[in-house]
C-alpha cells in the first residue's frame, strides 16, 4: 500500500453541506469520498493506493482534475484497489456531480 | 427507480428498494470506520467495510436495512462489517422495526480470520435472537456474487428469502466445492450445473426461497414488503417443522445428482427447460410442484 497526498490552493468554495461516496473497492476500481472541510482554502487528496509506485500518474491525474475543478474547502479521500487512471479521473467527476447535487438531506444513488 | 438489481452496487440496492428520500445511513463512509485487519496487512480498505446500514421506508413500512457490496472483498464478513450487521439488529429488537438484509457474501473474511468468523456467527445469533423477540428479518439475494459460506447459513436463519433467478445461494460456493473434491464432483465453470445447484430456481422449487422475482428493483421491495407483512414468530413449532421439511427433502431428493433430477422428481414436465422458463410462467406451475 502507498499513501499519497495532494494539496491545491485557488480554488472555489461549492454550496454542498454534505459527504458523498461514489465508486466500490474491487478489483481495477476505486472509492472516492468527497466532504466540505474548513481547509483555509484549499482542496486536499489523500489516496491510499494497492499499487505502488505510480505517485507520478496520481499526480498527473489529480492536478488534471483540479484544473477540470478547481474546489475549495473540500476534503477528497479514495481508496484504491488498482483502477487506470481514466477510471480515476470519471469516478472524480462523478464525486463532484454528485457533490454539487448534494442537498442537505436528499440521497445519492 | 425501476432497474437491475443484480448490476446496482450495495448503495444503488438501497436507494432503488426503498421509499424516496426516506434513507439515513448509520456508521457513514465519512466516519471511516474501516476494517483494523486489512490495514495491517497492507490491503486496501472501504470507508463502509464493505456493508451499508441505516434505517429506511419500504413501502411506508420504517424498516432498518443493511446492504453488502459484493465488489469489495467478494462482500466477505470481517470483524467490523459484521458488527455493523449485528449493532443492526440488536437496534431493531431496541425500536421493534423489521430487517431487511440485502445479501452479497462469499462468507467469511478470511484474512481477518478468527474475527471474521466470529463476526459471521455473532450475525447468525442476532438474527435468531431478533426473530425470537418477534422481530421479522428478511433477506434478499440477487447479485453477481450470492450468498455462500457463513451468510448462506445466516440467510437461512431469517423469516423469509426474496431470490431472482440471477440469484445463488449455497454453503461451500461452486469453486470450492471444486477444490476441496475435485472437478469430476462438481464442475465450477459449468455455469448452467451451477445454477441448477444453487440458483433462484432450483432454491425456489426445493423451498429454500420465499419467493422468486424478475431481476428488477421493484419487484424486490414489493416482495421484501410481502415477506416482512407475512412474517411470523419464531417457535419451537417452526423449528421443528423445519428440521421435518429438510428430512423429507433428503429422504426424497437425497440420491438425485443434478438439479434436474429433483425436477424430474417434483414432477416438472420439461425439466431441461426450467432454465428457460419466464419467471411468471415458471412461479404458476412451481407454486404447484415445489417441496413445501
Amino acid at each position: 500500500m502507498e499513501h499519497l497526498h495532494y494539496r491545491f490552493m485557488g480554488g472555489r468554495t461549492m454550496r454542498a453541506t454534505r459527504p458523498c461516496i461514489v465508486g466500490v473497492v474491487a478489483s481495477g476500481n476505486l472509492e472516492v469520498l468527497i466532504e466540505p472541510a474548513a481547509l483555509q482554502g484549499a482542496c486536499t487528496v489523500d489516496i491510499d493506493t494497492a499499487a505502488n509506485g505510480f505517485g507520478v500518474v496520481w499526480e498527473a491525474v489529480v492536478a488534471d482534475f483540479f484544473s477540470r475543478h478547481p474546489l475549495a474547502d473540500v476534503r477528497i479521500s479514495i481508496n484504491d484497489n488498482g483502477a487506470t487512471p481514466a477510471v480515476v479521473a470519471l469516478r472524480l467527476d462523478q464525486a463532484v456531480v454528485e457533490f454539487a447535487a448534494a442537498a442537505p438531506t436528499g440521497p445519492t444513488a | 427507480m425501476r432497474g437491475s438489481y443484480y448490476e446496482a452496487t450495495a448503495r444503488e440496492r438501497i436507494y432503488g428498494i426503498v421509499d424516496a428520500a426516506s434513507f439515513r445511513e448509520l456508521m457513514p463512509p465519512a466516519e471511516r470506520i474501516v476494517s483494523p485487519h486489512l490495514q495491517a496487512l497492507g490491503l486496501p480498505v472501504a470507508f463502509d467495510d464493505g456493508v451499508v446500514v441505516g434505517r429506511a421506508a419500504i413501502e411506508r413500512r420504517e424498516v432498518l436495512i443493511a446492504a453488502q457490496e459484493g465488489g469489495f472483498m467478494g462482500g466477505a464478513v470481517g470483524e467490523v462489517h459484521g458488527a455493523k450487521i449485528v449493532g443492526l439488529l440488536r437496534r431493531a429488537m431496541r425500536e421493534r422495526l423489521p430487517v431487511v438484509l440485502l445479501v452479497e457474501s462469499g462468507g467469511v473474511r478470511l484474512q481477518e480470520a478468527n474475527a471474521g468468523l466470529i463476526a459471521v456467527s455473532e450475525v447468525m445469533r442476532a438474527i435468531l435472537a431478533a426473530r425470537s423477540a418477534g422481530i421479522a428479518v428478511v433477506a434478499a439475494i440477487g447479485g453477481q456474487y450470492g450468498c455462500f459460506g457463513g451468510m448462506g447459513i445466516a440467510v437461512s436463519c431469517c423469516n423469509a428469502i426474496v431470490m431472482s433467478e440471477e440469484g445463488r445461494l449455497g454453503l461451500s460456493g461452486p469453486e470450492v466445492i471444486e477444490t476441496a473434491h475435485g472437478v469430476e464432483e462438481f464442475d465450477s465453470r459449468d455455469r448452467a450445473l451451477v445454477w441448477r445447484t444453487v440458483g433462484g430456481k432450483h432454491r425456489y422449487l426445493i423451498g429454500d426461497c420465499m419467493t422468486i422475482v424478475d431481476d428488477d428493483m421493484v419487484a424486490f421491495r414489493e416482495s421484501l414488503a410481502a415477506s416482512i407483512d407475512a412474517s411470523g414468530p419464531l417457535t419451537l413449532e417452526t423449528v421443528e417443522a423445519e428440521h421435518a421439511k429438510l428430512s423429507r427433502r433428503l429422504e426424497r431428493f437425497g440420491d438425485a445428482a443434478d438439479g434436474e433430477d429433483i425436477w424430474r422428481s417434483l414432477g416438472w414436465p420439461d425439466p431441461a427447460g426450467v432454465p428457460l422458463t419466464d419467471t411468471d410462467v415458471f412461479l404458476t406451475q412451481a407454486r404447484l410442484l415445489r417441496a413445501a
